[in-house]
């Protein structure tokens, strides 16, 4: 390495268990009580037991945890080495479980890890996000604004956005691109292109309507009128609608929600498990877990401001950007803000697929903290 | 590092712009959620309440049913039953084997009970069995811990103690029919039943009570999950006390046995029904419970009618108890006194037809006391022929004949006091003398019913107008009676015969009877419900006997009486459908029913005893 390096290598030097005491635990101690409302809520809505959920959850959180701390020791420049081995991984798994899994696994689109199940589709929303900075690494702020270097982000970005709308999993498809356009943005390709994008999709819109399947097409109808269809889909938002708004200010206290206990909630402990929380714990219970939410994401947004690599910079960012979207698309559709689209509040909701998005993407953003003050060339790490 | 230094700028520019837009998505979330529960709070709370919480209605307790001493005519008791929660039993079929081993359930109940949890929610209780008895309950309620799903319940059926000797005066009660079911939301508790038949029909507003409500914590599906205050609790019916002595009533029906009878016993000072009994009877309990068609089949095709309540339904030819009304019209317009005197020859003629005595070899020189004594016909004929029938009608009309006295017990019949205006009106046709000289011996068309015939011996026996009562309205309040527009020396005489017929000599005497019981006053009265053919009458054997004759041809039995003679207290009227003569079948019932009022007191105050 040249002297232009100087301060790095001699960072470097610091061990694994330095690293570790260097980690920023105020984000860890946030996201601990963020799981922690989740183990409260599926405690009630099991009406009072750990079994089956919220035992369980804690195992997964305990395991996802333990990764999470791991990642985030992990120095940087590998996973500058694996961004474009990942992506490559998750589109085979993507085929896998798209081509062979439709005929040889029953359909099932997830992959047994034996202590939760993994769907490839939430690695490859971190992947993209991963492979998109990597590439913008390696360019500079000329390279960077030309339009030709968006034909290979472009492709990193549609490629799983195309496999996984064909699953179809417009929540998940809608988190790849945003995330990804979140890191081309932040890169500082042109700002008219996103306008001029912007304008572009509203267009689309009529059109794309034609090929959403029927049952996407009553969904978005029945967020436009929930009344609508009072026993279908519409029974959802408008029970989900009366448990937050008879909550009130304080809530009807924790065990005590009538509508998650006498089950005129639907999917209380996955999607609707914010509604299950405000109902108990009032408007004051949804600002403290929105803050809480709102902390951990800005942190994660901002703390590339404070990172000497473009890498870092742009995987910190454009992991917030894609885990404030779960946030946003879970606890607008339960307000009525957003049709249903199936997306769960991660680290809150029971199931194992999103926390693990969550805490590998907090491992990478604890990473890039750790690490912010090491350089890496253009061309990547040279560890690998 | 410039180029560094740039790509740094707009990264940190355009990072701080999405984190304003975090934010502001953000504050509207928070802003949503303000709108919602604070703004709107009041709102959701409602509908979250309207939600959960569901009105259930509480099945008032029914009014009982007493006779005068307290004792229980209709009861509500426990009915023990047990049910099955199948959402709530870990496997089925092992549970129900093993409430098998305790209850007495036959595989068809079974599979007919398996059938009805597959229809329904699994929820909604499945009734396994009723009307338990305590052992068997408690070995139910010793098992129940390992018998998930399965729960004891102690709920309330109407049980009639006295059975078949009241079916007619009570009733029963039944389920409502389906087009009822919108009238009241009553209707639509399970188990809910109303009165059917008899009193507890017609009273069934009195002894119904009032509902009362419960709110209930549902959850989404409807289950009762709590139930939450404030709870207004139903008001139990009246109870509804009557004037009947059960102690009789049982006496009468057992006495009666087989028979097809009406009899109607009453207290002559206040007109109190102390008896009204209608043989044969049926089991209410077994309607109040369900009634299966065999049963129900039988009870419709029985030729005794058991249905049918014939004390206030059944509507007979009075036969020769009508004849004191007869004589005292006479005596009334002056065309007689008590010593006029007729000769009976067994037969009379009107034209070219002629009546008979039912004596074929006449009575001989007879006067109004052994006209009435001996039930002469031809007495009567003789009064027939000078007495219009209006007159007759208006008599027996002051007497109770034709009236409905509405004493609370449906199906009251108003028999039929023929006049020549009904006769005009009903056949379009003139009033024949002939006829007359039928009504005066009580055959013709003429009809009452026992209670008529007992309220007509009341009011003979007292001289007032005595109206049946069985329902205690007031209390004890006293009862005054008007008395009856009759001559009370014609009345006295007429009283004078009756105690005649019991004599040496009289339709009713009894030989064995002792001389220190009490004396008694009477009449008997044979009804013919078929034709006599003039060749049967001049055949070899004369008319035939009853004994000869099939059951539906034989004559009806009567006998109206009071006791005792000097000092008449209690009244009362037997028919007996088909029974054959009143003096071999009917008067010797009525003596024994007689006796046995006596024998009770009922009736008699604590300062008389």
């Amino acid at each position: 390495m040249g002297t232009a390096h100087m301060f790095g290598p001699r960072r470097l030097q610091k061990s694994v268990w330095q690293r570790f005491l260097g980690l920023n635990w105020g984000i860890v101690l946030a996201t601990v009580m963020l799981a922690s409302a989740g183990f409260a809520m599926l405690y009630s809505v099991a009406d009072g037991t750990w079994d089956p959920w919220a035992s369980r959850q804690m195992v997964r959180f305990a395991i996802a945890l333990a990764i999470m701390l791991i990642i985030a020791v992990i120095d940087i420049r590998y996973w500058v080495a694996v961004a474009y081995p990942a992506w490559f991984a998750g589109i085979l798994l993507l085929f896998a479980v798209e081509v062979v899994g439709d005929t040889g696994m029953g359909g099932q689109r997830w992959l047994d890890l034996g202590f939760m199940r993994l769907q490839p589709s939430e690695l490859v929303k971190i992947a993209t996000v991963m492979a998109i900075a990597r590439y913008f690494h390696g360019r500079s702020q000329i390279q960077s604004r030309s339009l030709r270097s968006l034909i290979v982000p472009l492709l990193l970005l549609l490629i799983p956005f195309a496999l996984v709308v064909r699953q179809p999993d417009l929540g998940t498809a809608l988190m790849i691109i945003t995330g990804g356009v979140a890191v081309i943005f932040l890169a500082g390709a042109p700002a008219w292109l996103f306008v001029v994008s912007g304008i572009g999709v509203t267009a689309a819109i009529p059109i794309a309507w034609q090929f959403l399947r029927p049952y996407q097409k009553d969904r978005i109808l029945t967020f436009m009128n929930p009344e609508s269809d009072p026993l279908g889909a519409g029974y959802q938002i408008t029970q989900s609608k009366i448990a937050l708004g008879s909550g009130g200010m304080t809530g009807k206290g924790f065990l005590e929600g009538t509508q998650s206990h006498l089950n005129f909630l639907p999917e209380m402990k996955t999607d609707f498990i914010f509604t299950v929380l405000v109902e108990e714990f009032g408007l004051v219970g949804a600002a403290i877990v929105l803050a809480l939410y709102g902390i951990v994401l800005t942190y994660g947004l901002l703390i590339g401001i404070g990172c000497r690599n473009q890498f870092g910079r742009l995987l910190a960012s454009g992991l917030a950007v894609t885990l404030f979207l779960y946030v946003l698309i879970n606890v607008g559709m339960v307000m009525g803000l957003l049709p249903v689209v199936g997306v769960p509040l991660p680290l809150i909701s029971y199931g194992g697929s999103a926390m693990l998005t969550w805490m590998l993407a907090y491992g990478l953003i604890l990473s890039v903290s750790t690490h912010r003050h090491v350089t890496i060339a253009p061309k990547g790490s040279g560890i690998i | 590092m410039p180029r560094e230094g740039l790509r740094y700028q707009t990264y940190s520019r355009r990072t701080l712009l999405l984190a304003g837009l975090q934010g502001l998505a953000l504050a509207a979330l928070g802003a949503r959620l303000y709108y919602l529960s604070v703004v709107n709070g009041e709102k959701y709370r409602l509908r979250a309440d309207k939600n959960r919480i569901s009105i259930r209605l509480i099945a008032p307790e029914r009014g009982e049913i007493f006779d005068r001493n307290g004792e229980k005519l209709a009861t509500n008791t426990q009915d023990l039953r047990v049910l099955l929660v199948p959402e709530q039993a870990d496997q089925l079929q092992p549970t129900l084997k093993k409430v098998q081993q305790i209850i007495d359930l036959d595989d068809r109940g079974l599979s007919r009970i398996e059938r009805r949890i597959r229809r329904q929610r699994k929820f909604v209780p499945v009734t396994l069995a009723q009307g338990l008895d305590w052992e068997t309950f408690s070995r139910l309620n010793v098992e129940i811990p390992r018998l998930p799903g399965v729960q004891t319940d102690a709920g309330l059926s109407r049980l009639y103690p006295g059975g078949e000797a009241i079916a007619h005066l009570v009733g029963y009660l039944a389920g409502p029919d389906e087009e009822d079911v919108v009238k009241s939301p009553l209707y639509q508790l399970p188990g809910f039943k109303i009165g059917r038949q008899g009193l507890e029909r017609r009273y069934e507003s009195t002894l119904r009570g009032a509902s009362g409500t419960r709110r209930v914590e549902v959850n989404s599906v409807g289950r009762e999950i709590r139930e939450l205050p404030p709870r207004e609790e139903a008001l139990r019916g009246s109870d509804l006390h009557l004037t009947l002595d059960m102690r009789l009533q049982q006496y009468v029906m057992q006495e009666l046995g087989e028979e097809a009878a009406g009899v109607v016993v009453l207290d002559i000072a206040t007109g109190d029904i102390l008896t009204m009994a209608s043989s044969p009877g049926y089991d209410p309990n077994e309607f109040t419970r369900g009634i299966s068609n065999a049963n129900w089949q039988a009870l419709l095709k029985d030729p005794r009618a058991p249905l049918l309540n014939k004390s206030v339904s059944g509507q007979y030819p009075p036969g020769s108890t009508i004849k004191m009304v007869v004589a005292l019209a006479a005596l009334e317009q002056g065309l007689i006194s008590p010593d006029t005197t007729h000769y009976c020859n067994g037969k009379h003629r009107l034209g070219n037809h002629t009546f008979h005595c039912w004596q074929n070899r006449g009575h001989g020189k007879v006067d109004l006391m052994q006209a009435i004594a001996k039930s002469c016909d031809v007495y009567f004929y003789e009064l027939a022929e000078k007495l219009d029938i209006d007159l007759i009608a208006d008599m027996a009309r002051r007497f109770g004949m034709g009236a409905v006295f509405d004493v609370g017990i449906d199906g009251e019949k108003e028999g039929l006091v023929p006049t020549r205006e009904w006769k005009r009106i009903f056949q379009q046709q003139s009033w024949q003398l002939g006829e007359t000289l039928n009504v005066a011996i009580g055959q013709g068309a003429m009809l009452a019913t026992p209670l008529q015939l007992a309220v007509m011996t009341a009011r003979l026996a007292s001289g007032q107008q005595i109206t049946p009562r069985i329902v205690h309205k007031n209390g004890d309040e006293p009862v005054f009676h008007q008395p009856l527009d009759v001559n009370p020396f014609h009345l006295e005489t007429v009283k004078r015969t009756m105690e005649m017929v019991m004599e040496q000599g009289g339709t009713a005497h009894d030989y064995s009877r002792r001389k220190s019981a009490p004396r008694l006053a009477g009449k008997t009265g044979t009804a013919q419900v078929r034709r006599i053919t003039l060749e049967e009458r001049a055949g070899e054997g004369g008319v035939l006997d009853n004994s000869e004759l099939p059951w539906q041809s034989r004559d009806h039995a009567l006998f109206v009486g009071y006791a005792p003679a000097e000092n008449p207290r209690y009244a009362v009227s037997v028919v007996v459908q088909h029974g054959g003569g009143g003096s071999s079948v009917a008067a010797p019932l009525a003596r024994r029913f007689l006796d046995k009022t006596l024998e009770l007191n009922t009736t008699q105050t604590e300062e008389q005893a």
